[in-house]
């Protein structure tokens, strides 16, 4: 039984609190929409999550993951706001170095590619796409490797309506297969049921 | 038998590595990669001596290979800034750091040191021979100076990567990268310079300076990944 867990945890930018006393509990199949307004410290506390920044207070944890993923930074998809793909490569290439050194490797590049509707795209440079393109590549990058936690920041910026939805499917697809989601948006994203936390609120 | 889980281990452990140095070394050799822009440096700064100092073809001969190391320590650094600082531009640098659980991340730069090597520090290696003939260097000072630049080269990129680790996040760190990672390459210059001098020059050794050379390199190949870990994983932000 995979959980994910938040205590009392507080994250700061510059020597400034940014955020305290943060906790949640996600047991599989869960997700966490993080919202607030801007500067709140929603990516902050994404990167906490993540590993990528040291929690000034407090701690996260991965519960019952097993042998392949027994730490948080194992078992996690970071989805940044930047798409971590290469200009000059193209998108085969870039999605199949992420396959190659994530591990743990789940759909096919074509197969991703096709499920984010980029078939037949794969052998042009990153460079070339438009931004909803780019991201909907980003996206696929979560499908070649497999994670049971996603952490997406702002996931959906810069895609049209239709690929909104196809994402709001493929979230919902990952958590039926009991995977888990924390994501920070403005923008609603088709998840009945999620948890919602709201930042950047007094008490 | 008894091997075999053994080696799918290392397999399982060498893909993501692999996939690294393949990719780095793509994109160096791709357009805006910058590998040729050190040859190039390279080629002026030899270039350019001869007429700066004048026709005596002695005089270019004795100074031909310390001429060619501190060309090619120079156009090492001129490419380092960009180690870390194009993967963190594009938020790959987050997703190599966050790879630590899996893979130490001192590997991953060593990797991604390699790479840089071979995509832009090995074709200077290859450019020295021609370029030993610019300063009328014999060939066995030309031989023994590759050798020296093939073996001392990667220690100047391993020092470069910690540089690199620590400037990472500096909008212009390319300056500041030469003046902090220049000290530090001095003794791999010093041995370098008199490895080469050694093959040519009768009383002086080769071989001494040249293991001692090689054993910087050793050094510098687990200290500079290490240094550059610790600085990229306390740098992020």
């Amino acid at each position: 039984m995979m959980r994910l867990i938040a205590e009392n945890l507080g994250g700061e930018r510059g020597g400034e609190t940014v955020f305290a006393g943060i906790g949640f509990a996600l047991e599989k199949g869960e997700a966490l929409v993080v919202t607030g307004p801007n500067g709140a410290g929603k990516s902050t506390l994404l990167r906490v999550i993540a590993g990528l920044l040291r929690a000034a207070e407090g701690r996260v944890q991965v519960e019952g993951g097993g042998e392949a993923f027994p730490t948080v930074a194992a078992a996690v998809h970071y989805l940044g706001h930047l798409n971590a793909m290469k200009t000059a490569l193209s998108v085969a290439e870039n999605l199949r170095f992420w396959r190659d050194f994530c591990g743990e490797p789940a759909l096919g590049v074509d197969e991703a590619l096709e499920t984010v509707g980029l078939g037949g795209i794969g052998h042009l440079p990153f460079g070339y796409l438009s931004t909803g393109q780019r991201r909907r590549a980003s996206i696929a990058k979560l499908l070649v490797s497999h994670r049971p936690i996603w952490l997406l920041d702002e996931p959906t910026a810069g895609l049209d309506k239709a690929s909104e939805e196809r994402f709001a499917g493929l979230m919902r697809g990952h958590l039926e297969e009991g995977g888990i989601i924390v994501a920070a948006t403005h923008l609603p994203l088709g998840l009945e049921g999620a948890k919602a936390l709201r930042m950047g609120e007094v008490g | 038998m008894a091997g075999r889980p053994e080696r799918g281990a290392w397999a399982q452990a060498s893909q993501p590595m692999l996939a690294l140095l393949l990719r780095d070394i793509r994109l160096s050799i791709r357009a805006g990669g910058g590998a040729l822009t050190g040859v190039i440096f390279f080629l002026a700064v030899i270039a350019t001596i001869p007429f700066g100092v004048g026709p005596d073809l002695n005089l270019l001969a004795r100074i031909g290979p310390a001429i060619l190391w501190i060309a090619a320590l120079l156009a090492c650094l001129l490419g380092l800034d960009r180690l870390f600082q194009a993967d963190r531009e594009d938020g790959s640098l987050d997703l190599l750091v966050r790879g630590h659980d899996r893979h130490m991340l001192a590997l991953t730069v060593l990797v991604k040191c390699l790479a840089h090597w071979a995509g832009s520090v090995l074709p200077l290696v290859v450019a020295a021979p021609l370029l030993g003939l610019f300063m009328n260097m014999e060939a066995a000072g030309i031989g023994a100076t590759a050798l020296t630049l093939l073996v001392g080269t990667p220690a100047i990129t391993f020092i470069g990567a910690a540089g690199a680790a620590v400037a990472v996040a500096l909008p212009r760190g390319g300056l500041l990268i030469s003046v902090l990672v220049l000290p530090l390459t001095i003794p791999v210059l010093i041995f370098g310079v008199s490895a080469s001098y050694g093959a040519v020059a009768d009383p002086a050794p080769f071989l001494q300076p040249f293991l001692i050379l090689a054993a910087l390199t050793l050094f510098l190949a687990v200290l500079g990944p290490l240094a550059a870990a610790l600085a990229l994983r306390h740098g992020t932000d």
